[in-house]
C-alpha cells in the first residue's frame, strides 16, 4: 500500500510540469491563428511582381568614353568598375580602420560589365590623368598591380565623341554643357548616359529631344532612383488603387553641410595652367540663349556677378552655386524628387509651377537659392506636388503620397499608413484588423513586413538592419542604372529614364526655375509645347 | 517550500526559453541578423562578423532556434536539466556579451526596461544557475527524477 502511494507520488513529481506543455501548445496555437487572420489584412499591400529577371542577349565588349571626372564622373566610373589604384588602396586602408566602411569590399565584389574605358576627357589636368589611371585599372588592382591599356586622354570632348574607339559616352560635366554634348554625341551616333538635369536652357531642351529621337541612340538620363525597389512597390500599390485617390504629394530635400550646399573643396593642383578655362566658359549658342532669357525678363541680377571670362577656382569647383553654369536646386535636386514621382505616378509635365525661396543661409556670393519651394499642379490628375528644400537642415522628411484611403511614406523603407477616414478599409478598421494612423505595412530590401506580427522586424527594417542582401546580393542603384543602359545598347531592351521622361524632367525643372526667377506662375501649353505665362 | 520556489523559478525560465524558440521556429523569415548587427560593446566585431557571413548566420540562426526550444523543454520538464541549464547559461552569456547594458551605449532595438550593467539576461542567467545547477531541482521534480534513479540502479 505504502509502495503504491509512493509510486504515485513519484510519478506525480516526475511529470508534474508536463501539463504546462499543453498550455504552451494552446497559447501558441491561439496566437498563430490570430496572426494568420491579421496577416491576411497585411497582405493587402503586398502586391506587384518581383522585378523582371534580367535577360542579356549578348555580352560583347562595349567601349566607353567618359566626359567629366569630377565628383559624379568619379562615382560613375566606380559604378562601372573603374577606380584608381591609389583610391582602392585608400579604401582598403579605411576599411581596415573601420569595419563599417565596406567600400573596398563592395567594389571588388561588384559584377564585371565587360566594358572598357577607351577615352576620357576632363578640362582639369589632374582629373583627366586620374580618369585615365582609373580607366586603365581594369583588374581592380592596388598600386603596383597589372594595368590594362590606358584610355586616350582627350583635350576636347568633340574629339572623344568622334573617336572610332568610342561606342558610347558618359557625360558628367556641369549642367551648362549637358545639352551641347548630347547633341554632339547624337550627331556622331554615340549612345549617351548623361547626368541630370537634361539641359541648362529651355531652347536646347527641344533640340536635345529631337536629336535623340532622330539619331536612335540609346539614351539614359542619370536618375538612378528609377532603380529603387521601394519606388517600384509604391507604383504597384497605387496602381491597384490601394491608397485611394491621390490629391497631394509632398517631397523634399534636406541637407546641412557645405558639400551638400555645393561648397566643394578646391583642388590644390588647380590653377590657370592646369584648367582649360576657355572650355569651361561654355557653348556660345547656349550662353546666348541664357543671356537672352535673362535680359528679356529683367533678370540680370541673377547673372554673374563675375564675368564668364574671368578665371575663378570657386566658380570652377563650385559651379552649382551660380546660374551661369547651374540649374540650382531645381535642376540638381528637385529633379530627383519629380522624376521619382513621375516614375511612380506617370505624371508627365505639370500644368503649372510656382516657386519661392531665397539665399537664406549661404551668404557666399551665390546666385542660386538655398531654400526653395516649388508647387506643381496637375489639374488633369486632380493632384498637386509640393517640393520643399533647405540646404541648412538635415531634418528627415520622407516622401509622402497622400491618398484618400492611405498614405505611402517613402524613406529608407516604404510604409503604408491607413487613413482613419478611409472608406475602402472601413470594415477592417472597425474589426480591429487595421490600426489607422500608424505604419501598417512596411516593405524594405525585397521583404514585406507585417506590422501586426513582428514589431521588431519592422523596427529593424526602418533602420536598415533587416536584410543585408537583395536576392543574395547588395546592389548600388547607380550601378543598376548604368547596367540597364548597357544592356539596352547590347540587346535593345528598355531603359527606364529615356528621352520622354528626360524631356518631362527638364521642362518641369525649367518651369520651377523660371517661376522662381520671374516670381510668377509658369504654365505648360501642351498643344504648342511651350512654357507660357498665363 | 524552498523546493517549490526553486522549481517554479526553473519552470518559468523554461517557459520563457521554449516560447522564444517556438516563435522563431514558426516565423520562417526570422533571422538573428538585425540583433547581431545591433551588437555593441566589447565583442561587437565578433557578432557583426557572424551576421555578415551568410553561412555563419545560417548556423547561428539554427543553433539559436533549436537551442531555445530544447533548453526550454529541458527546464520546463526537468529532463537533462543540468545540460539544459549549462546550455541556457552559455546562450544568456552570449546575449549579454553581444548587448552589454553599458553606460554610453544605446541599441536600435531598445530594451523594454532601463538597465545599467545588470540586465534581464544576467538575472535569468543567475536564476538558471540557482534553479538548475546549484540546486538540481529536476532530480526532485521532473523527468530527471526517474532517469537519476535508473542511473543509480
Amino acid at each position: 500500500m505504502a509502495n503504491q502511494s509512493e509510486g504515485r507520488r513519484d510519478a506525480l513529481k516526475t511529470l508534474a510540469t508536463v501539463p504546462l506543455l499543453g498550455a504552451m501548445a494552446y497559447g501558441v496555437y491561439k496566437k498563430k491563428q490570430k496572426e494568420h487572420y491579421n496577416r491576411q489584412a497585411g497582405n493587402l499591400f503586398n502586391v506587384g511582381q518581383e522585378q523582371a529577371e534580367r535577360k542579356v542577349m549578348d555580352n560583347k565588349l562595349l567601349r566607353l568614353g567618359v566626359i567629366g571626372y569630377g565628383i559624379r564622373g568619379n562615382y560613375l566610373m566606380r559604378a562601372l568598375g573603374f577606380a584608381t589604384p591609389a583610391q582602392l588602396e585608400d579604401w582598403k586602408w579605411q576599411g581596415s580602420q573601420n569595419p563599417d566602411d565596406t567600400r573596398y569590399q563592395d567594389f571588388m565584389e561588384q559584377d564585371d560589365l565587360n566594358v572598357r574605358v577607351t577615352g576620357v576627357c576632363d578640362i582639369f589636368e589632374t582629373y583627366a590623368r586620374e580618369a585615365a589611371e582609373a580607366g586603365a585599372n581594369l583588374h581592380r588592382e592596388l598600386p603596383g598591380g597589372r594595368m590594362d591599356q590606358t584610355p586616350v586622354v582627350y583635350k576636347n570632348y568633340r574629339e572623344l565623341i568622334a573617336s572610332p574607339e568610342v561606342d558610347a559616352v558618359i557625360i558628367a560635366t556641369p549642367d551648362h554643357w549637358h545639352g551641347e554634348m548630347i547633341l554632339e554625341a547624337c550627331r556622331n551616333g554615340k549612345h549617351v548616359y548623361v547626368e541630370k538635369p537634361l539641359t541648362w536652357t529651355v531652347p536646347e531642351t527641344y533640340l536635345v529631344e529631337d536629336a535623340v529621337k532622330k539619331s536612335g541612340v540609346v539614351f539614359q538620363l542619370g536618375h538612378q532612383g528609377r532603380q529603387i525597389e521601394i519606388n517600384h512597390k509604391a507604383k504597384a500599390i497605387i496602381e491597384k488603387g490601394l491608397i485611394g485617390k491621390v490629391n497631394l504629394i509632398e517631397v523634399s530635400t534636406n541637407r546641412n553641410d557645405p558639400n551638400g550646399a555645393w561648397v566643394y573643396p578646391i583642388h590644390k593642383d588647380a590653377n590657370e595652367k592646369t584648367i582649360d578655362w576657355q572650355q569651361f566658359v561654355g557653348p556660345s549658342e547656349r550662353i546666348g540663349e541664357y543671356q537672352n532669357y535673362m535680359n528679356e525678363f529683367g533678370l540680370q541680377r541673377f547673372v554673374g556677378p563675375d564675368s564668364r571670362e574671368k578665371f575663378s577656382l570657386e566658380r570652377f569647383f563650385r559651379w552649382r552655386c551660380w546660374w551661369d553654369y547651374s540649374t540650382g536646386l531645381s535642376g540638381d535636386l528637385l529633379t530627383h524628387e519629380y522624376d521619382a514621382m513621375n516614375h511612380i505616378l506617370n505624371l508627365g509635365i505639370p500644368h503649372s509651377a510656382t516657386s519661392s525661396g531665397g539665399v537664406y543661409h549661404y551668404k557666399d556670393g551665390r546666385t542660386v537659392p538655398d531654400v526653395l519651394q516649388t508647387t506643381f499642379e496637375f489639374p488633369d490628375r486632380d493632384l498637386a506636388l509640393l517640393y520643399s528644400a533647405t540646404l541648412a537642415s538635415e531634418f528627415n522628411r520622407p516622401r509622402k503620397i497622400m491618398g484618400t484611403d492611405a498614405t505611402i511614406e517613402l524613406g529608407s523603407t516604404l510604409d503604408v499608413i491607413v487613413d482613419r477616414a478611409s472608406v475602402q478599409y472601413k470594415d477592417k478598421i472597425e474589426q480591429g484588423l487595421i490600426k489607422p494612423g500608424e505604419p501598417f505595412y512596411r516593405y524594405a530590401s525585397g521583404k514585406s513586413i507585417d506590422a501586426l506580427s513582428s514589431a521588431t522586424e519592422m523596427y529593424f527594417a526602418q533602420r536598415g538592419l533587416l536584410y543585408s542582401y537583395v536576392q543574395g546580393k547588395k546592389y548600388n542603384t547607380t550601378f543598376l542604372h548604368l547596367r540597364e543602359w548597357i544592356d539596352a545598347i547590347r540587346s535593345g531592351s528598355e531603359v527606364s529614364c529615356g528621352i520622354r521622361p528626360a524631356f518631362e524632367e527638364a521642362i518641369a525643372a525649367h518651369m520651377g526655375t523660371r517661376a522662381y526667377l520671374e516670381g510668377r506662375t509658369m504654365y505648360w501649353d501642351p498643344d504648342k509645347r511651350e512654357i507660357t505665362r498665363g | 517550500m524552498q523546493l517549490t520556489a526553486l522549481v517554479v523559478l526553473r519552470v518559468l525560465t523554461g517557459w520563457y526559453f521554449l516560447y522564444e524558440g517556438l516563435v522563431k521556429l514558426l516565423s520562417p523569415s526570422w533571422s538573428a541578423y538585425g540583433y547581431l548587427m545591433d551588437s555593441k560593446g566589447w565583442l561587437t566585431s565578433f557578432f557583426i562578423g557572424i551576421a555578415e557571413s551568410p553561412v555563419m548566420l545560417e548556423v547561428v540562426n539554427y543553433l539559436n532556434i533549436y537551442g531555445l526550444v530544447l533548453i526550454g523543454l529541458s527546464l520546463l520538464l526537468g529532463v537533462f536539466a543540468r545540460a539544459g541549464s549549462i546550455g541556457a547559461i552559455v546562450m544568456l552569456a552570449l546575449f549579454y556579451l553581444s548587448h552589454p547594458p553599458l553606460m554610453d551605449v544605446s541599441y536600435v532595438l531598445r530594451p523594454e526596461g532601463s538597465y545599467l550593467w545588470v540586465d534581464k539576461n544576467l538575472i535569468i542567467l543567475a536564476s538558471v544557475l540557482v534553479s538548475g545547477v546549484v540546486f538540481p531541482t529536476s532530480h526532485r521534480v521532473g523527468i530527471d527524477r526517474i532517469l537519476q534513479r535508473k542511473k543509480k540502479r
